[in-house]
């Protein structure tokens, strides 16, 4: 036991001590400035993923089979574009439309479908952002800027270890001939748990 | 200075993949981040393609699994680091070595100040 553990210490100070002399060998040669280094580091701790969504959402604007198929059997379709993670498993997609808002709310952070979704926003995870979300969507969402007329109804989907909730928002006005790559512009993170519409926020 | 995270760096290939929990990096240690940091920095800078590295750390990731080394993604990620700045030629293996040597015997320290 005692012979893993000096093992595992000593590959750990092995690599410690390559670190720490590839770090000062190369700020000495002046390949690297140590503040960019930080600075990029801080950037990817923020980053908030690949947000494969994008091209979920895209497609089904565009392909009314596709969009079928993806109400029907979210985690299958998603997963044919082949970026479903072990934590994007069992994706319920639910389609907003002119007269029905759906937003996700989430208890557990840990059921969160990030590979598809991209990072929560940090207001996502307060417990009380959450509550309130449940009590009162409506304010939550003006909150978040988006204002909903009257009619519209809003369906309030909490995300549980075994299924999670992706929403498809309405494609925007005036987007019509625009590629796929721009349509991915306007599925934005905010707009897929549904705090948003594409292309906003 | 706002950095946009890299793509092809952010959704690294199968095992190369940078560690996550619920999404975020994690680094188990603060050298684990500076490590992470310096290859992507060279790399901003054009000093390899980020595809170099992957390779470089798919091959590190392979050979150490083959012989069942209980390393870490990190370790692995700072030996593939410092093959790749030798084949550049951005470093020399003789100047790595006495450096990492300074560093082991506590002639330098974490400041870079040697005694």
């Amino acid at each position: 036991m005692s012979e893993v553990h000096d093992h595992v210490h000593e590959e750990e100070s092995w690599a410690l001590t390559r670190y720490e002399a590839q770090d000062s060998l190369l700020v000495e040669k002046g390949l690297i400035s140590s503040d960019s280094v930080d600075g990029l580091v801080e950037a990817y701790e923020q980053d908030i993923g690949p947000m494969n969504g994008t091209k979920v959402v895209a497609r089904a604007w565009t392909d009314p089979d596709y969009k079928q198929r993806l109400l029907e059997h979210g985690t299958e379709t998603i997963s044919e574009l082949g970026f479903l993670g072990r934590e994007g498993s069992d994706i319920v997609v639910l389609e907003n439309t002119p007269t029905v808002h759906n937003m996700v709310v989430c208890t557990l952070c840990s059921c969160y479908p990030w590979p598809v979704l991209g990072l929560p926003p940090s207001w996502y995870k307060s417990e009380a952002c959450r509550s309130r979300a449940v009590i009162e969507p409506r304010a939550v969402l003006q909150d978040f800027g988006l204002e909903l007329e009257d009619g519209v109804e809003i369906g309030v989907w909490d995300s549980t270890t075994d299924v999670r909730y992706m929403v498809l928002p309405e494609r925007p006005e005036g987007s019509e001939g625009m590629t796929l790559e721009q349509l991915e512009e306007l599925a934005t993170r905010d707009s897929m748990i549904g705090v948003a519409k594409a292309g906003q926020g | 200075m706002a950095t946009e995270p890299n793509e092809q760096i952010s959704n690294m290939p199968n095992e190369t993949a940078l560690p996550r929990s619920n999404g975020e990096l994690v680094f188990e240690a603060p050298w684990e981040g500076r490590a992470f940091g310096i290859a992507v920095a060279m790399n901003r800078d054009a000093k390899y393609e980020w595809r170099e590295f992957v390779d470089e750390l798919a091959g590190e990731i392979a050979a150490a699994e083959k012989v069942g080394a209980g390393s870490t993604y990190y370790e692995r990620w700072v030996a593939s680091l410092e093959r790749l700045a030798i084949k550049k030629g951005l470093v020399t293996p003789e100047e790595m070595e006495s450096r990492a040597q300074e560093y082991a015997s506590g002639a330098r320290n974490e400041e870079g100040h040697t005694h």
